[in-house]
């Protein structure tokens, strides 16, 4: 029996208070139940990254509810970790990757033993255990994003949202941290949503794609993706499978909802250069 | 230092060692060609009251400051108490101000102008208005040098914080830290560079004006001793204090440096590596 751990209803969210002031989520409406690994793709500039910040509680919708296990959110909820793209700004320069991983956890009144336990393995499992002692501008940007997650594994959330978390990463460090994510929902059996603009991400990682459309952003559509795990780089994105669910979510973005060819141009032009 | 560099290619082992020292006897070298050049002008023009030579001033300084444990108490001592206490006052007023104004753009707001009047009022024309209002005691001398000094924390302070990388400030707020942890693991710790900046501004400034408010009314201090060897035209005893005057601003600064090293040693090598 699934349970539903999030759930967000009839968000909307405009840029001031007047209302025609301009809507970056019109109205979106969408679940996620305990132990998925949900993504969210939209074109650029279609409201994902806000949409993110409000389910965490950083920015308050103008209308609609978010709801985390039935309670609604209003500020950061504790049950709740965010890795930002932006790994380089996200960590503390003046911390080693030890300190910078055990920040979180200063404050749950954890005994100190534990404290060691959640960083080590946290650490070992997205393969740092070397760069314990390292600064994290010693280290390369894939593994800056690994110290990252790791210290959202460490404070152990119940559910864990990534904003574009490897869009900054070369390709080949990009599949490998694709991979390591996955092993880490698998490991910790956690709820992920993952917001991204690479379709081919989305697909590869995820088990339902939920597809924005254009801005002002509603759910153009919710695909299941019936993939088997666990997924291979190479065999899985070689699949029949795959190249038919990636087409059909592409074609979404191009065309979301029906709406008139010419103003989904920009965001078709985008997503065919890929 | 491609003597440093050249030393370091022949002998790489040796090369930490090697290269510092000779890195040290270059600076040192300068340093000698500067005195003796001092010492050889001096001699020639011959005219030991307004021109004296060096080793005469060294000799002068030796006996009078560096060997005269009653010079220093006398002297020394209540200058630098009045140094460091009217600078360690300006760095705990600056940085808890500045903090407070640096966490609310309003308070930026109200407060900004009238921080600029202040700071541009030069403190010796305060003087006399502080002799007035605290008398010639050591307090209107620490109060005149904390005035002085505290702008450049202050404003330095208010900067660091209130340019505090969002994410960084956002990333503890989704970690739940709490305030107390938000203010002194990632506010203070991020504006420390820009403090420590302003802190060695301020130090300058503080040696400046010890020696100023030693100079008008006091009975004793270093600046006291400056202006009495003047009045009874004892040249050489002005050289030594000049002198003095050289070693106690360079030592400060170079605590602070080795200070600021340790505590900001992160930040060397973040700036290092950003291309």
């Amino acid at each position: 029996m699934t349970q539903r751990l999030l759930e967000v209803e009839h968000l909307q969210f405009r840029y001031g208070t007047s209302p025609d002031a301009p809507a970056a989520l019109e109205d979106v409406t969408f679940g996620v139940d305990k132990g998925e690994f949900v993504s969210i793709v939209g074109p650029s500039g279609s409201g994902k990254t806000t949409l993110l910040r409000c389910i965490a509680g950083l920015q308050h919708p103008t209308r609609g509810d978010v709801r985390l296990n039935g309670e609604q959110v209003t500020d950061v909820p504790q049950e709740l970790a965010i890795v930002f793209q932006d790994y380089g700004r996200s960590l503390f320069p003046w911390m080693k990757v030890r300190e910078n991983v055990d920040m979180p956890l200063r404050h749950m009144g954890l005994p100190r033993a534990e404290r060691r336990e959640r960083i080590e393995s946290a650490l070992e499992e997205v393969g740092l255990t070397d760069a314990v002692e390292k600064y994290p501008w010693q280290l390369s940007g894939g593994m800056q994003q690994r110290v990252a997650i790791a210290r959202a594994v460490a404070y152990r959330p119940q559910i864990l949202l990534m904003d574009e978390p490897f869009a900054s990463v070369d390709a080949q460090t990009r599949a490998d941290l694709q991979d390591m994510a996955l092993e880490v929902w698998q490991a910790h059996e956690s709820t992920v949503l993952f917001v991204t603009h690479d379709i081919d991400e989305s697909v590869y990682l995820s088990g339902r794609v939920i597809v924005l459309s254009q801005p002002p952003a509603t759910v153009a559509a919710e695909i299941p993706v019936d993939l088997s795990r666990p997924r291979d780089q190479i065999e899985t994105k070689a699949s029949r499978e795959f190249v038919e669910q990636r087409a059909e979510v592409a074609r979404l973005i191009r065309r979301p909802s029906g709406e008139p060819r010419v103003a989904t141009e920009a965001g078709a032009t985008e997503v065919e250069r890929r | 230092m491609s003597f440093a560099n050249a030393d370091a290619a022949i002998r790489p082992r040796l090369a930490g060692i090697g290269g510092w020292l000779g890195g040290v006897a270059l600076r040192l070298s300068v340093l000698a060609a500067l005195v003796l050049a001092w010492q050889v002008v001096t001699m020639l023009v011959d005219d030991p009251v307004s021109w004296p030579t060096f080793t005469d001033v060294a000799a002068r300084f030796w006996d009078k400051w560096a060997t005269d444990p009653d010079a220093w108490l006398r002297s020394l001592v209540p200058s630098m108490a009045r140094l460091l206490g009217g600078w360690l006052g300006a760095v705990a007023v600056g940085i808890v101000v500045g903090t407070l104004i640096g966490l609310s753009a309003r308070a930026r707001e109200y407060v900004n102008p009238i921080v600029q009047f202040l700071r541009a009022i030069p403190p010796p024309a305060l003087l006399p208005l502080f002799i007035v209002m605290l008398g010639i005691g050591d307090t209107m001398k620490a109060t005149m040098i904390l005035f002085g000094v505290v702008w450049p924390i202050l404003l330095n302070t208010v900067d660091g914080v209130s340019s505090v990388e969002p994410l960084l400030r956002e990333t503890g707020r989704v970690y739940r830290i709490g305030f107390r942890d938000e203010l002194l693991r990632i506010i203070l710790p991020s504006a420390a560079p820009k403090i420590f900046a302003g802190l060695r501004v301020s130090l300058a400034i503080a040696v400046i004006l010890m020696v100023i408010s030693e100079m008008v009314a006091t009975v004793n201090g270093v600046g006291f001793e400056l202006v009495q060897a003047q009045r009874s035209f004892r040249s050489l005893d002005v050289w030594a204090t000049i002198v003095l005057l050289g070693i106690i601003g360079y030592t400060l600064n170079s605590i602070l440096a080795a200070v600021e090293g340790v505590v900001l040693s992160w930040h060397r090598g973040a700036m290092g590596t950003r291309s």
